[in-house]
């Protein structure tokens, strides 16, 4: 069972994809790219100090705004292993599924991680581990579909099995 | 059993009697929308998907309009992604500088999109089309790819919140003003995932622009969709230019919807949303302190002809302020050409102000008017999230025409009877 573990960075309340990456960097879809401007303008340390497996952790309506799939992008290319949300915004929410970046809606948990605390994540059962504070929380159950489209390895392998039937 | 418009547009696209909110769905799509930003991505997915072409050629548009004129290189290199693209697969609708216009001002003027269609569309702005009466929202660069080999999508059924506009409008109000009001009311998640739906005699009377401008705003309040129901204002504003058949589809008047609002517009006055969200929303009147730098007239939200006469109504004659840049951005080329045979942009120009071939340009920082730190722009775009400008120290007011043109004369944030 996959389980995912990383240190938390901690994000308020409606965090935009302009935020999450700045319209003057769209000239470009390279997600290495990308990668070096993420959460630029909520955190412009967050590109320097983000280490591999690290996860981020916000409030209420995460990646609102404009439906630029170099949002999850980015994140997935700056090595963040999965994000933990009270809520997401509902085009943000389809890309990270889409592209294969693992999120997991949970109010408790954005309510009770707060920043540097170590964090796990059961990525089948959908239970974050506060390591740091000794605390558990419970994800949002993934509808059924979204998890084929997991499984497949994102929406375009899925749709590639499908054409070839 | 009853059902709103949304759900019936639904229904009838995935080949359902019914649906209910919740409900995961497979449904054609009658156009699939990509943009110079998104499309690239969705261009290099496409071709792991291992289709020899896309599902229809007349049904997949392609509209370079955020960074066009090409404003470096490596925005010339996307947009000549989808020039190649679209010759490639032979896309009739395709549409090249000096042709094109913002994606969803260009859409429902060419007839492209009618009442009853689905439409997705990688720009998070599709949901616009609602206003003709379509179901229309935005999706990703994956999910555009997969609509573009198949011709269909997967949706979960929205609930709807059903929003009744009553009263009398004040002068200078619009359909920019009753939509920034209600996500100031509900805030920017206050219909997340759930479908908008405009009703009652203020929405009846609203000309098609200002419908077009409060469906455009959904997607601030988190919506998937904006809707408002077809009539004869909608049916006058497609005879002549549907490309293909439409369908009027009408809520039940027993329909289910998660929640009710009513507003009585005769209480509302023009709207400004502060920095930094779209929700952040005041009165003008409480609001008239605020000094500008830069003011920017256009969008797929407010770059119609409508918007254009209203502001060069109230700066006919005058002069703007010595401390403020106007920008003004008409939505297309045939806005363009008739704001020129109304005399429009000369009143523009004489005013002191720039008038631009159309594009998304500042709207999203892209290009044509971006902001410098401590700069503040009053805008008739729709976000004024951090950065989204410029610099991310950089300012944006969100407000109707009107105000915007006002504010322009005064130099700071103005109600637009201190000029009429």
């Amino acid at each position: 069972m996959k389980k995912l573990e990383g240190k938390a960075w901690k994000f308020g309340a409606d965090i935009d994809t302009d935020a999450i990456i700045p319209a003057r960097y769209l000239n470009t879809s390279d997600p290495a790219e990308l990668a070096k401007h993420c959460m630029e303008d909520a955190d412009p340390a967050f590109p320097a100090k983000v280490q591999p497996g690290d996860i981020i952790v916000a409030d209420k309506n995460f990646g609102c705004g404009s439906s630029r799939e170099h949002a999850p992008i980015a994140i997935k290319a700056a090595g963040v292993s999965c994000v933990v949300a009270a809520t997401f915004a509902r085009i943000f929410y389809r890309n990270a599924f889409n592209i294969g970046l693992l999120i997991f809606e949970s109010p408790e948990a954005a309510a009770g991680i707060a920043e540097g605390d170590r964090v796990a994540v059961d990525v089948e059962s959908g239970v974050i581990t506060n390591l740091t504070r000794g605390e558990e929380y419970r994800a949002t159950a993934v509808p059924p579909f979204m998890q084929q489209i997991i499984a497949a390895g994102g929406l375009i392998n899925y749709v590639a099995e499908r054409v070839k039937k | 059993m009853p059902m709103t418009i949304t759900e019936k547009i639904l229904a009838d696209h995935a080949g359902k009697d019914m649906v209910k909110p919740g409900e995961l769905i497979n449904v054609r799509v009658d156009l699939a929308l990509g943009n110079d930003i998104t499309a690239p991505v969705a261009i290099r997915e496409f071709e792991r998907i291992g289709v020899a072409t896309v599902w229809d050629r007349d049904r997949v548009a392609l509209v370079p309009d955020h960074f066009v004129p090409n404003k470096d290189i490596k925005s010339a290199e996307q947009a000549k992604m989808l020039k190649e693209f679209a010759r490639k697969h032979q896309l009739t609708n395709y549409f090249e500088v000096g042709r094109m216009g913002i994606e969803h001002c260009l859409l429902p003027e060419q007839g492209l999109v009618g009442p009853g269609d689905l439409v997705i569309g990688a720009d998070s702005h599709t949901c616009t089309y609602g206003g003709l009466g379509a179901f229309s929202t935005g999706v990703g660069s994956t999910d555009l790819a997969a609509a573009m080999a198949l011709g269909e999508t997967w949706l979960k059924v929205p609930e709807s919140i059903k929003f009744i506009y009553k009263g009398e409008l004040k002068p200078w109000v619009s359909g920019k003003d009753l939509i920034l009001h209600t996500i100031g009311d509900i805030g920017v998640d206050g219909a997340l995932y759930q479908a908008m739906e405009f009703t009652g005699p203020v929405i009846e009377a609203l000309d098609m622009d200002g419908r077009l401008t409060m469906c455009n705003m959904a997607v601030e309040a988190g919506a998937k969709n904006g809707i408002i129901a077809p009539d004869e204002i909608t049916r006058r504003y497609v005879e002549g230019r549907a490309k293909r058949e439409y369908v009027f589809y009408n809520s039940d008047s027993d329909a289910a919807y998660a929640a009710v609002y009513e507003y009585d517009v005769s209480q509302i006055e023009p709207q400004i949303a502060f920095p930094h969200l779209p929700s952040n929303t005041r009165p003008v009147s409480q609001s008239t302190g605020v000094s500008l730098d830069q003011v920017v007239i256009g969008s797929c939200t407010n770059g119609r002809m409508e918007d254009l006469r209203v502001a060069a109504g109230l700066l006919k004659g005058r002069k703007i302020s010595d401390q403020v840049r106007l920008i003004v951005i008409p939505g297309t080329q045939e806005i363009y050409l008739q704001a020129m045979r109304e005399g429009l942009i000369e009143i523009f120009i004489n005013a002191g102000g720039a008038f631009s071939t159309p594009t998304c340009g500042p709207c999203l920082g892209g290009h044509m008017g971006i902001l410098a730190p401590g700069e503040k722009c009053l805008a008739t775009t729709n976000r004024n999230f951090v950065g989204r400008m410029g610099h991310p120290e950089s300012e944006v007011y969100l407000a109707s025409p009107a105000v915007a043109a006002a504010s322009a004369v005064l130099g700071r944030i103005a109600h637009p009877e201190e000029v009429a």
